[in-house]
C-alpha cells in the first residue's frame, strides 16, 4: 500500500526537513505489521515526492491475528490489507512521520506554521462511501479532492466498482495537517470492522484531530467510525459454518442481526429500516398490543419464542403478573445480548428468579416449554421458510401447547404505504414470506382448526382504510375441553 | 472393625427370591448383621448404606445430625441407579413405616418392585455385637426401640407394597440365605420369534381365522367346529396386542381360539383395556357395560360357567407387555414409551393398557391421547393397537396394528422380523364408532396432528451428543458445536425430512516439500500405498461448490449446499430438478434401481452461482486494490531508482507481486461466468449416495462415475461428467501419468484433483482409510493462501500446516455421512437420520485451519 505527498514550494527539497526523512536515500521503518520504506520518487528545486510504502506481512498478519483471537477478516490470506491503504498505512505513516505529524522540525522551524502547496496520491484507498464519501471527508479540510472508483475487475465490466478509490487531493495547507487528515481518513474512510480500538484511541484522535475535527461538518461520523466497531461478541462459529459453506460471513451475520438492533432505541422491532417504517412508535405500539393480550389472557407463565436480544423481555420483566418468564431462540449469541441487557448479573434476586432463557428450535418440539400459560411469536414466523411452519406450528400448539398464543407478523398490504420500500420487496432482507390480512386469517384459522385453538385477528399501528395495520396480530386461545377424562 | 465370626452355614439353604431389578430394602436393627449380609450377597456398587452416605456428607458415619442430609443423598443415588436398570441394595434399618414408605415410592417412582428381607436377629445378639464395636455406641435402649418398631411393622409390610417379603428368623437362617433371582414376568428377551404379532380383533372372529390362515396357521377345531388352536407347520407364534373382545359378534369364539393358542405354546397375549375390563365385571365389580362389553357379556351368557371361568382366569393373568428378542421388540397393548419397557409397576400397565393420556376428553367423549409415538426414541420396535388407525403407519420404531375391523375396517399382523404387513377386510361394519373411524385419505383426527414421525425434538440434537456409527463406533458432538449448529439448521437449511446427507470435509494432501509446491499427488500416493490400497482414482475436481441432490421421479426433491442451504429459489430448484429428474429417467436409472428417488453428491458450476457474492467482495476486491496499488508502488520506486537510489530488492519484490495478483486474477475469474436461470449452469455428480432401500458405498469410484456419466449423456447441457484416472500406486509409471495430467489440469488453473481409494470404502490398518484426499494446483491455491504465497519466505511458513485435526474430522464425519445414509435406507425414523446429518453439521463449526 502506498501514499505519496508532494510540493511544489520552492526549494521542494525542503520536504525531506520537513519530514526528517532524507532525500537522497531509501529508508525502512519497522511497524508490527510489517515494513514501512521511505523514498523520493523526485526530489529537487521545484518537486519534492516523498512516498511511503508499506510491506505487510500476509502471513504473519493471519498468524498473529489468530492467535490474538477472533477476528474473522483478518484471519483470511486472501486480503486487501496487502495492498489497500487503510488504519496499517496510517499506523506506519504516525511513525515514520511522527515528528512531522505533531509540526516539529528542527531544520526548519519557519516553515512547520506554513501552508505548502501540496499534493497527495493514494492509489488504492479503501473508502466505504466510494468517491462521495472522500469528497465528504476531504473538501472541507481545504483540500481540492479528484477521485475515481477503483473497477471490481476490469475484464469484467458487469461487476461495477469496487469499494476503493484512486485519490489525489492537492491544496495549500500545513504538512502537519495535511498528515494529521491522512492519519485519521484512512481507518475512518476504510470503517472496517476488524480495525482493534485500543482504550487510549480517544486521545490518539483528539490529537489528530486538534484544530480541525471539531469544526468539520462530518465531526460525529468521523468520530464513530474511528472508535466504533469493536468486535463484541466471539461470532466464531457462526463464521466457520459461513466459510465452509462459501457464503459472506457478514450475509450471516447481518441475518441474525435484525433481532440484536430490537430492544431499545427508536428502531422498529425487527429492524426494518427507518425509511420503511417510522419508527416512531409501532415497536412500542406492538409491544403494548402483545402485553395487552397476555393480560386479557390472565396469562402469568409466560414464553417468549424467539426472543432475540430480548425486545420484549424488559416489558414482561416490568410486569409483575408475569411469574414466570422464558425467553427463548435459536441463535445463542442473541441470548447473550440478551443476558446482558437485562443485566442479569445485577437483577434482585427475586426478579432474577422470574425469568430465564434458553436456547432452542422452534422447528424442534422441546419438552421444556410445556405447561406454560401464553407463548408469544413476536415478529417471528416470517423469518421461517413456508415448509418449515408446520414443524414450527407442531411445535408451538401441538407440543408446548400453552392456553394462548400470541403472534404477530407484518401486513404486507401495508407496505405501499412505506416509501422507499421498492414494490415486491420485503421490509426485511431474512424475511421469507409476508403476508397479507387474509393470508394470515386463512393461517390462524387453519391452524386453530387443526390444534383445537380459535384465533382473534387484530392490527396493531394506524389503521389505514385501503391496507389495514402495518402489523397484525392474532391471539389464538386454546378450545376448552368438554371435560377431564373419568 | 471386628468381622463377626464367620460359621459355616449349615442345613438347607434359605432361598430368598428377588426379581431381577427391584429395589431391595434390607430391615433390621442395629446390630442385626445387615452389612454383612449385603456385602455376602450383594456386589458392594449395588448396595447403599445410610452409614456410608452419613460420612460422604459429614465425615463422621456415627453423626445421627447429618441423617437427613445422608438419606437425601441415599434416595438419589438409589433413583440414579434405579433410572439406569440397576438393581439396588439399601442397608439402613428402615424400622419405621415412614422411612420404608419413602423407600417404595421411590421404587414406584421408578416403576420396579420393592422387595422387603428382614434380618430377625435377637436383642441380646445385636446389643453383643454393637458392644464389640469400638467405632460404635448405641444406647441399649435405642436397639430395644428399634426392635420394637420392627416387631411392630412386620405383619404390614405387604401392605405397605413391598411386593416379596422375606423375613429371615435369626444368624441361623440368615447365614443359610441364598439369593436367586427370577425374571420378570414380562422378560422375554431371550425369545426370538418369528412371531406374527395381531391387532385388535374385538370378537371378529371369522376375520382372525381368516387372518391366521392368510399367515399360514392350521386351524384345529373341537367336535363343534369351533376353532380351538392354530398351529403354524414353521414353528411361527402368534402375538395378540389385546382388545380381543367386546363389540364384535363372537368374542368367546375369538377367547376360545386365542386361550387355545396361548395354552398350546402357539401364541401369547398381552390384556388390551377391555379384557381388563372383562374381568371386573366378571367378578362383579361395578363397571359400566359400554362400549361393546354388554355384547361380550350376552355372548358369554349362551357358555358355560367352565368356560367363563377360563375366560376370567386368562384375562386375569395376562402380563402387561412382553419383551422379546434380546430387547428389540415390545409389544403392548397401547404402546409403551421406553423408560417404561421391562418395568413393573401400576403404571406401567395403566400405559400398556391406555396408553398415555392428556387428563381431558375430546368432543366425542373420549380421552385425549398424548401422541406418545411421536416423541419416542427407543431402540426397541414397539407394536400395538388400542387406537384404530386407517392403515398402519411407522411412527419411530412403533406401529399400531388396530386397522379398526370392528369399525368396518381390517384385521392386521405384522410378520416379525420380516416388518411384513399382512391384512383382511373386515366382512361387514360390526359396530358404529364413537369418533368417526377414518376413511383411507381423510385428514388426520385433530387431536393428533402431524402423526408422522417427522417430528424432531431439540433432545435428539443439542447438548453433547453421542452417535454410534457402524463404521467408526462413537462420534461425539460438543455441546457448543451443536449450539452453533442448531441456528444454521433452524434459519437457513432445507428442511429436516428432505436434509438427508450432508458431506464430510475432505483433507488434502500432507504437505509438500517440492520448491515452490504446498500440494502435490506424490504424498497422496504415498498415503494411500502406506494404507496398503493399491489402486486409487483421481478425479478432477471442478471448482464450484459442493451440492447435494434428492431427485424424485416427478421432478421434486432438493438441491443444497454443504452446509443445507438450497442454491436456489423455489422456481428455479424445480425447474433444476425436473431437468435432472428427466435426465435419470432417460438413463434408466430409477427403473435400474427399483426406486422413486436419488441422491447425488456432486459439484454445482459454475463457483460463481453461489459465491457471487464472497467472490466480488473479497476476491475480486482483492485483486482491484492490488492491480490498482502495485503497478503504482513499482512505478514510484522506478522512478526513485532511475534518480539513483540504493532501493535494492523491494522493486524486484513489487514487480513479482504484480504478476502473482495477476496470476491470482487469472484464477478466480475462471470460475465465475455469467448464468441466467438454468443457461450456464452445470451439475457434476460423482457420487449416487443412495436410493429406496440402497447405499452404494462399497461400489467402486469408477461405477459412480459411470452412472454420472448416463446422467451426462441424457442431458449434456446440465450435467457435466468427471475425468477421472486410475492409478496403481505402487507402478512408478502410473503415477508418473497421473501427476502429468494433474500438472496439466492444473497449470492452467484448474482446482485439482480428488485421489479415492479405486474400491471406495477401504478399512486400513488403523480403521477406515481416508475416503478422498485433495491435490490442489499450485495456481488455484492462490485464493486460499494468498496471492502471492509461492514467495520462498512465505512458502516455508505456509508448509507449518498440522493435518491431523483434519483427517481426524474427515473420518468422523464421513463415518456420520454413511451412517445417516444406512439408517435412511433401512427405513429408520427421520430423528435417527437427522441426528447423523445434523452431527455432521456441528463437527463443521470444529475450530479446524479452514485453508485445509
Amino acid at each position: 500500500m502506498l501514499v505519496t505527498l508532494s510540493t511544489t514550494h520552492v526549494p521542494a527539497t525542503d520536504l525531506g526537513f520537513l519530514l526528517h526523512k532524507n532525500p537522497a536515500r531509501a529508508q525502512q521503518v519497522d511497524v508490527s505489521t510489517g515494513t514501512a520504506h521511505v523514498f523520493y520518487p523526485e526530489a529537487d528545486e521545484h518537486r519534492c515526492t516523498a512516498a511511503l510504502l508499506l510491506e505487510v506481512d500476509p502471513i504473519g498478519l493471519v498468524r498473529t491475528a489468530r492467535a490474538g483471537g477472533d477476528d474473522g477478516a483478518l484471519a483470511q490470506y486472501v486480503n486487501d490489507r496487502p495492498y489497500a491503504a487503510s488504519s496499517l498505512l496510517a499506523v506506519a505513516l504516525g511513525k515514520a512521520f511522527s515528528s512531522a505529524r505533531r509540526g516539529v522540525s528542527k531544520e526548519r522551524p519557519e516553515l512547520v506554521d506554513v501552508a505548502l502547496p501540496l499534493e497527495v496520491h493514494i492509489p488504492a484507498l479503501s473508502c466505504r462511501g466510494g468517491v462521495e464519501m472522500a469528497h465528504r471527508y476531504f473538501a472541507p479540510l481545504g483540500w481540492r479532492v479528484d477521485a475515481t472508483a477503483v473497477p471490481l475487475d476490469e475484464t469484467l465490466p458487469d461487476w461495477g466498482e469496487s469499494r476503493y478509490v484512486d485519490l489525489r487531493l492537492t491544496g495549500e495547507l500545513r504538512l502537519a495537517d495535511a498528515l494529521n487528515h491522512l492519519y485519521v481518513a484512512l481507518p475512518v474512510l476504510d470503517d472496517a470492522k476488524h480495525y482493534w480500538i485500543g482504550t487510549d484511541e480517544i486521545e490518539k484522535l483528539l490529537r489528530a484531530g486538534s484544530g480541525w475535527l471539531a469544526t468539520h461538518p462530518e465531526r460525529d461520523l468521523i468520530t464513530r467510525r474511528y472508535l466504533g466497531h469493536r468486535t463484541a461478541l466471539s461470532r466464531r462459529a457462526i463464521e466457520r459454518l459461513a466459510e465452509v459453506d462459501d457464503a459472506d460471513p457478514e450475509a450471516l451475520d447481518d441475518a441474525i442481526a435484525p433481532p440484536l438492533a430490537a430492544a431499545g432505541g427508536p428502531q422498529i422491532a425487527d429492524g426494518e429500516d427507518d425509511s420503511a417504517d417510522r419508527p416512531v412508535p409501532l415497536a412500542l405500539q406492538r409491544h403494548g398490543a402483545v402485553l395487552a393480550a397476555l393480560r386479557s389472557a390472565g396469562a402469568q407463565r409466560v414464553i417468549d419464542l424467539g426472543c432475540g436480544a430480548g425486545a420484549l423481555l424488559p416489558a414482561l420483566l416490568a410486569e409483575r403478573a408475569f411469574t414466570e418468564i422464558l425467553g427463548v431462540d435459536v441463535s445463542a449469541r442473541a441470548l447473550e445480548v440478551a443476558a446482558r441487557r437485562l443485566r442479569f448479573d445485577r437483577l434482585p434476586e427475586r426478579q432474577r428468579a422470574r425469568i430465564k432463557l434458553l436456547q432452542s428450535g422452534l422447528t424442534y418440539t422441546d419438552a421444556r416449554l410445556r405447561g406454560y400459560d401464553a407463548a408469544v411469536l413476536m415478529e417471528v414466523i416470517e423469518h421461517l421458510d413456508l415448509d418449515r411452519l408446520p414443524a414450527l406450528e407442531h411445535a408451538v400448539f401441538g407440543a408446548a401447547a400453552p392456553a394462548t398464543v400470541v403472534v404477530t407478523t407484518p401486513n404486507s398490504e401495508y407496505n405501499v404505504r412505506f416509501e422507499g420500500l421498492p414494490a415486491g420487496t420485503f421490509r426485511h432482507r431474512d424475511h421469507r414470506f409476508e403476508w397479507t390480512r387474509a393470508q394470515f386469517a386463512a393461517w390462524a384459522a387453519a391452524v386453530g382448526d387443526r390444534y383445537g385453538y380459535t384465533a382473534r385477528l387484530l392490527g396493531v399501528g394506524d389503521d389505514d382504510p385501503d391496507v389495514g395495520t402495518p402489523t397484525q396480530m392474532a391471539v389464538f386461545t386454546r378450545a376448552t375441553v368438554t371435560g377431564v377424562a373419568a | 472393625m471386628i468381622t463377626p465370626t464367620e460359621e459355616r452355614p449349615t442345613g438347607e439353604p434359605r432361598t430368598v427370591v428377588v426379581p431381577d431389578l427391584c429395589l431391595v430394602v434390607l430391615i433390621g436393627v442395629s446390630g442385626s448383621g445387615k452389612s454383612t449380609f449385603a456385602r455376602r450377597h450383594f456386589r458392594g456398587t449395588q448396595v447403599l448404606s445410610s452409614d456410608f452416605c452419613r460420612g460422604l456428607v459429614a465425615d463422621d458415619e456415627n453423626d445421627q445430625s447429618a441423617t437427613p442430609e445422608a438419606f437425601a443423598l441415599l434416595h438419589h443415588i438409589a433413583g440414579v441407579r434405579l433410572r439406569a436398570g440397576r438393581l439396588t441394595v439399601v442397608d439402613a434399618t428402615n424400622v419405621k413405616r415412614e422411612d420404608r414408605a419413602s423407600l417404595v415410592a421411590l421404587a414406584r417412582e421408578h416403576d420396579v418392585l420393592p422387595v422387603a428381607i428382614v434380618l430377625d436377629v435377637p436383642e441380646g445378639e445385636c446389643l453383643a455385637r454393637n458392644a464389640a464395636r469400638p467405632d460404635r455406641d448405641i444406647a441399649p435402649g435405642v436397639i430395644r426401640r428399634q426392635r420394637s418398631d420392627l416387631r411392630r411393622g412386620l405383619r404390614g409390610l405387604r401392605r405397605e407394597g413391598f411386593r416379596k417379603v422375606h423375613v429371615l428368623d435369626g444368624t441361623a437362617e440368615i447365614d443359610r440365605a441364598v439369593i436367586t433371582y427370577e425374571k420378570a414376568y414380562n422378560d422375554r428377551r431371550e425369545d426370538t420369534g418369528p412371531f406374527d404379532v395381531v391387532g385388535d380383533v374385538h370378537g371378529c372372529r371369522a376375520e382372525l381365522e381368516e387372518l391366521l390362515d392368510e399367515l399360514g396357521y392350521e386351524l384345529r377345531r373341537d367336535e363343534h367346529g369351533r376353532p380351538v388352536d392354530a398351529e403354524h407347520p414353521a414353528g411361527r407364534r402368534a402375538i395378540f396386542v389385546g382388545d380381543l373382545v367386546d363389540r364384535g359378534p363372537d368374542s368367546p369364539g375369538v377367547l376360545r381360539l386365542v386361550m387355545g393358542m396361548v395354552a398350546a405354546g402357539h401364541a401369547l397375549c398381552v390384556p388390551g383395556n377391555h379384557e381388563n375390563k372383562l374381568v371386573r365385571a366378571l367378578r362383579g365389580r361395578n363397571v359400566q357395560i359400554t362400549h361393546g362389553l354388554e355384547r361380550t357379556l350376552a355372548q358369554l351368557e349362551a357358555e358355560d360357567d367352565d368356560f367363563r371361568r377360563q375366560v376370567e382366569e386368562f384375562c386375569y393373568g395376562l402380563v402387561s407387555h412382553y419383551v422379546f428378542d434380546g430387547g428389540a421388540l415390545v409389544v403392548a397393548h397401547a404402546g409403551l414409551k421406553e423408560s417404561l419397557q421391562g418395568r413393573a409397576s401400576a403404571r406401567v400397565r395403566d400405559f400398556a393398557l391406555y396408553g398415555e393420556t392428556t387428563g381431558e376428553t375430546d368432543e366425542f367423549g373420549l380421552p385425549v391421547r398424548y401422541p406418545w409415538a411421536t416423541e419416542y426414541r427407543g431402540r426397541a420396535m414397539v407394536l400395538y393397537g388400542h387406537t384404530p388407525v386407517p392403515t398402519p403407519e411407522w411412527i419411530n420404531n412403533t406401529l399400531c396394528l388396530d386397522t379398526g375391523c370392528v369399525f368396518g375396517g381390517r384385521l392386521t399382523a405384522l410378520r416379525y422380523p420380516e416388518r411384513e404387513l399382512v391384512s383382511v377386510a373386515a366382512k361387514q361394519t360390526y359396530y358404529e364408532p364413537a369418533r368417526p373411524f377414518l376413511a383411507e385419505g381423510e385428514a388426520a383426527p385433530l387431536s393428533e396432528p402431524r402423526r408422522r414421525d417427522d417430528v424432531l425434538d431439540v433432545a435428539d440434537v443439542l447438548g453433547k451428543r453421542v452417535v454410534e456409527t457402524r463404521l467408526s463406533g462413537r462420534v461425539t458432538v460438543r455441546e457448543e458445536n451443536a449450539a452453533a449448529a442448531i441456528e444454521v439448521m433452524s434459519r437457513f437449511a432445507v428442511a429436516p425430512e428432505q436434509l438427508l446427507y450432508l458431506p464430510p470435509t475432505m483433507s488434502p494432501s500432507a504437505t509438500s516439500t517440492r520448491p515452490g509446491l504446498l500440494e502435490h499427488p506424490a504424498e497422496a500416493f504415498a498415503y494411500f500405498r502406506g494404507e496398503g490400497v493399491a489402486e486409487v482414482v483421481c478425479q478432477e475436481k471442478h471448482m464450484g461448490s459442493r451440492a447435494v441432490a434428492v431427485v424424485r421421479r416427478d421432478g421434486s426433491g432438493v438441491l443444497h449446499t454443504r452446509t443445507g442451504r438450497s442454491f436456489f429459489g423455489p422456481e428455479l430448484t424445480a425447474a433444476f430438478l425436473g431437468r435432472l429428474g428427466t435426465a435419470a429417467e432417460k438413463a434408466g436409472l430409477f427403473d435400474e434401481f427399483d426406486t422413486d428417488w436419488l441422491l447425488l453428491d456432486a459439484e454445482l458450476l459454475p463457483w460463481s452461482v453461489k459465491a457471487g457474492d464472497l467472490i466480488r467482495s473479497q476476491y475480486a476486491a482483492v485483486g482491484a486494490a492490488a492491480r490498482t496499488a502495485l503497478p503504482a508502488a513499482v512505478a514510484a520506486l522506478e522512478q526513485a531508482a532511475a534518480r539513483g537510489l540504493e532501493i535494492g530488492e523491494v522493486l524486484d519484490r513489487q514487480r513479482r507481486r504484480v504478476a502473482d495478483v495477476e496470476a491470482f486474477s487469472q484464477v478466480y475469474r475462471r470460475y465465475c461466468w455469467p448464468t441466467d436461470g438454468l443457461s450456464g449452469v452445470a451439475f457434476a455428480p460423482f457420487q449416487l449416495l443412495a436410493s429406496a432401500g440402497a447405499t452404494y458405498s462399497d461400489r467402486p469410484h469408477a461405477w459412480h462415475l459411470a452412472v454420472a456419466d448416463r446422467l451426462a449423456e441424457a442431458d449434456p447441457d446440465l450435467v457435466r461428467s468427471t475425468r477421472s484416472l486410475t492409478v496403481d500406486v505402487t507402478d512408478p509409471t502410473s503415477e508418473t501419468a497421473a501427476t502429468a495430467w494433474w500438472e496439466e489440469m492444473t497449470a492452467v488453473g484448474g482446482e485439482g484433483m480428488v485421489v479415492k481409494p479405486a474400491a471406495n470404502l477401504t478399512r486400513g490398518r488403523r480403521g477406515v482409510v481416508q475416503p478422498g484426499l485433495k491435490v490442489r494446483g499450485r495456481e488455484y491455491l492462490r485464493l486460499i493462501y494468498g496471492p502471492d504465497y509461492t514467495e520462498p519466505q512465505h512458502l516455508e511458513r505456509l508448509r507449518e500446516r498440522s493435518l491431523g485435526r483434519k483427517r481426524g474430522l474427515a473420518l468422523r464425519e464421513y463415518a456420520l455421512g454413511l451412517e445417516g445414509l444406512e439408517r435412511l435406507a433401512r427405513g429408520e425414523p427421520l430423528w435417527r437420520v437427522h441426528e447423523c446429518v445434523f452431527a455432521v453439521l456441528a463437527l463443521e463449526s470444529e475450530p479446524v485451519d479452514p485453508r485445509l
